[in-house]
């Protein structure tokens, strides 16, 4: 186990494609890192020049210590899981998970031992005499997993590994590479486009556009203090909703009516004539299910709904909003980026599964002002940003990871452990 | 319901029509092949009576079985050193950006289309000024030839479907290039190798025209040329039916490889490697 630290990490090909610009990341030992972004933001090849199988133009590649820019994959001792998990179809599920251990001429007692340990925490066993086009899709994913854990790694790499899974597979083998990596405490670099990945797998998230980071932080600080209007929109589903606003005075004037700022946030906006407001859906709430004292944080407005979907638990609301040529232009323009649906000038907001709002009427609405973040259209730079709680929120994040790792690290050492552990 | 009917009897008289046309020549030479004596001259197409006659003449031949000897050590090596080569070959072709890549295949596809028969004479005389001349290693050179280049563009389009993190995984998994080819690249690409070396085969073992201009004597003559010089048993006697049961003699081994590799040809075996 080791951390990784890249310095000025740069990617060209030859064509002059810059798919990673000046990248500089430090993962910690025993840390959990995704790397999010649209398609082409250059976060597969990021992971690929860490593993040694993309060459680096520029920079430095660390692990553990060492720079390791010349090193051929296998002497960077690291495993990868790849998204077609790519298992030796020649060779049965033991000989799969085998086969570092014999390309690394392991004595036949150690392989045995070592590929059963994998075989049990993955619950393989049965599965071991059988060929690879035998076994269905989490198996097979299983399988790949196996054979990144049988030896002891610096690092663990995953490329998009859950991408070729049905939605209910999919999310029951996230929790299994959750409670994989916790219990053994390897640092663990993950590449995924799912937001939903993003947030509940990582320690920290380092969202990428373009081959340039936009944020490095934990998934609650870029929810809730996102740098940007790229990072704003990208994490969250349903997305962030973003509304054309002019400043007026201590306050911003928007289609659902006018947003009180409190002076941190009125100082920060002075000064522009045209603003983006962006408001979480759950920010919103049908007003006549609002609290009273909840109240005065918010302001309320009316508005015609759109459509409205219930889920059960939830219920969304869609309401439209008219929005300057500039403002529709810069969304267009998010959207495109996001590999997202044409944006229409539509609020998502999220209301009580009991409220009676109704499609097609004008419906009383309350927001959370608190919540609202102010952008600047042109920059995307997200002007009221709090630094300081989201470097809080990512602090907290990190405590409670490190308490995490050692109680991990603990048991493993235990003697006699680590087996009773794997079905506790 | 009627025209799906008679579409399918319609199919079902061009498969015949097929078979017979495939079949045919082939039945007609094993019948020749059992007709003993002047048997050859019933006028029908079934044997009189099945007369072993001819074979024995052609096994107790020593033209016949030198010439199978010749046959089946030239076509042996000729077939290992071809796809030994084409594989390496192949597997870089597929594999690495270097300049020139297209122009080599082109060239590959340019000699397979060669007529052979216009470097029979040149090699000819080339083979007898360098001593090649009537050696098996003077039929070994020409054969490898041809029929690497083929192999390489069968071999390069197998290489290609074998998607490349196999070979990526071996690596990170902590494999040197070359053993991540001799143990994921080959085991995967092997029924394309089998397909190669048994159409390699094929080719060399039918060989004619290299066979009859560049041999003169036992020495190197492979069968397809040494049925040629055949007489019969008595030398009044048409040599047909003796050449005919060698023919089917020759096929023998061609078909036992077919049936013994049938299997192996059968592509598939990629199965589950990636997502399915």
């Amino acid at each position: 186990m080791a951390a990784i630290e890249m310095k000025n990490i740069v990617k060209e090909y030859e064509d002059g494609f810059q798919a990673v610009n000046d990248v500089t990341l430090d993962i910690a030992d025993g840390e959990f890192m995704i790397l999010v972004g649209p398609s082409g933001c250059g976060k597969s090849t990021l992971l690929r020049m860490i593993v040694g199988l993309e060459d680096i133009t520029g920079g430095d590649m660390v692990i553990g210590g060492k720079r390791v820019n010349d090193e051929a994959p296998r002497d960077r001792n690291l495993a990868m899981v790849f998204q077609n998990y790519a298992l030796y179809p020649h060779l049965s599920v033991f000989e799969n998970i085998a086969f570092p251990l014999r390309l690394a001429k392991r004595p036949e007692q150690e392989v045995q031992e070592r590929v059963r340990a994998a075989a049990d925490v993955l619950e393989l066993h049965e599965h071991l005499g059988r060929k690879p086009a035998k076994l269905s899709g989490g198996q097979r994913q299983r399988v790949a997993m196996g054979r990144a854990i049988v030896r002891e790694v610096e690092a663990f790499l995953f490329d998009e590994p859950l991408s070729n899974l049905d939605a209910k597979l999919r999310g029951q083998m996230r929790t299994e590479i959750s409670r994989l990596q916790r219990r053994l405490g390897t640092t663990t670099v993950y590449v995924t486009h799912d937001q939903t990945e993003a947030m509940t797998l990582g320690d920290r998230v380092c969202v990428l556009r373009k081959g340039v980071i936009q944020q490095v932080a934990s998934p609650r600080e870029l929810y809730e203090q996102p740098v940007n209007l790229f990072v704003a929109g990208f994490i969250g589903s349903p997305p962030m909703n973003f509304l054309p606003a002019t400043p007026e005075g201590g306050a911003l004037r928007t289609p659902f009516g006018t947003i009180a700022l409190d002076e941190r946030r009125a100082a920060a906006v002075a000064g522009h004539d045209l603003l983006l407001v962006g408001i979480r859906p759950e920010a919103f709430e049908d007003a006549s299910l609002v609290e009273e004292s909840r109240r005065p944080a918010g302001s309320v407005f009316r508005a015609h709904v759109d459509v409205t979907e219930w889920l059960g638990d939830s219920q969304y609301a869609y309401i439209p909003y008219e929005a300057p040529e500039r403002v529709t232009t810069a969304l267009r323009e998010l959207s495109r980026e996001l590999d997202a649906e044409e944006v229409r000038t539509q609020a998502i907001v999220s209301i009580d599964a009991s409220s009676r709002i109704r499609e097609g009427r004008e419906a009383e609405l309350w927001l959370d002002t608190r919540k609202a973040h102010v952008f600047d259209p042109t920059t995307g730079a997200n002007l009221t940003r709090d630094a300081e709680a989201g470097a809080e929120l990512t602090r907290t994040a990190a405590e409670d990871r490190a308490e995490h790792l050692r109680a991990a690290r603990e048991h493993r050492s235990a003697p006699e452990a680590p087996t009773a552990g794997a079905s506790a | 319901m009627r025209t799906k009917r008679r579409s399918r009897a319609l199919s079902l008289v061009g498969a015949l029509l097929v078979i017979a046309y495939a079949t045919l020549p082939v039945l007609w030479i094993v019948s020749l092949s059992f007709k003993g004596g002047d048997d050859i001259n019933n006028r029908r197409f079934w044997p009189t009576s099945l007369s072993l006659e001819n074979y024995r003449i052609v096994l107790s031949s020593d033209l016949f079985l030198t010439a199978l000897r010749n046959s089946v050590g030239i076509a042996a090596i000729a077939t290992t050193i071809s796809v030994v080569l084409a594989t390496l070959a192949a597997y870089a072709v597929a594999r690495l950006q270097f300049p020139g890549k297209k122009l080599l295949l082109g060239t590959a596809l340019a000699i397979t289309v060669f007529p052979i028969i216009a470097i029979a004479t040149p090699l000819f005389n080339l083979w007898r000024t360098v001593g090649l001349y009537d050696t098996w290693l003077g039929l070994i050179i020409p054969y490898l030839s041809f029929s690497i280049p083929l192999s390489v563009y069968v071999l390069s389009a197998f290489f290609r479907e074998i998607p490349w993190e196999m070979e990526q995984a071996a690596q990170v998994d902590g494999a040197t290039s070359w053993q991540a080819f001799r143990k994921v690249i080959v085991p995967l690409a092997a029924p394309g190798v089998f397909t190669a070396a048994i159409l390699t085969f094929f080719a060399i073992w039918n060989d004619f025209i290299f066979g009859i201009t560049l041999t003169s004597s036992e020495a190197a003559r492979p069968v397809p040329a040494a049925l040629a010089f055949f007489s019969g048993a008595s030398q009044f006697s048409q040599p047909t039916a003796p050449i005919a049961a060698a023919s089917v003699l020759v096929t023998i081994p061609v078909v036992v490889l077919v049936l013994l590799f049938q299997q192996k040809i059968v592509a598939g075996l990629t199965n589950g490697a990636v997502k399915g």
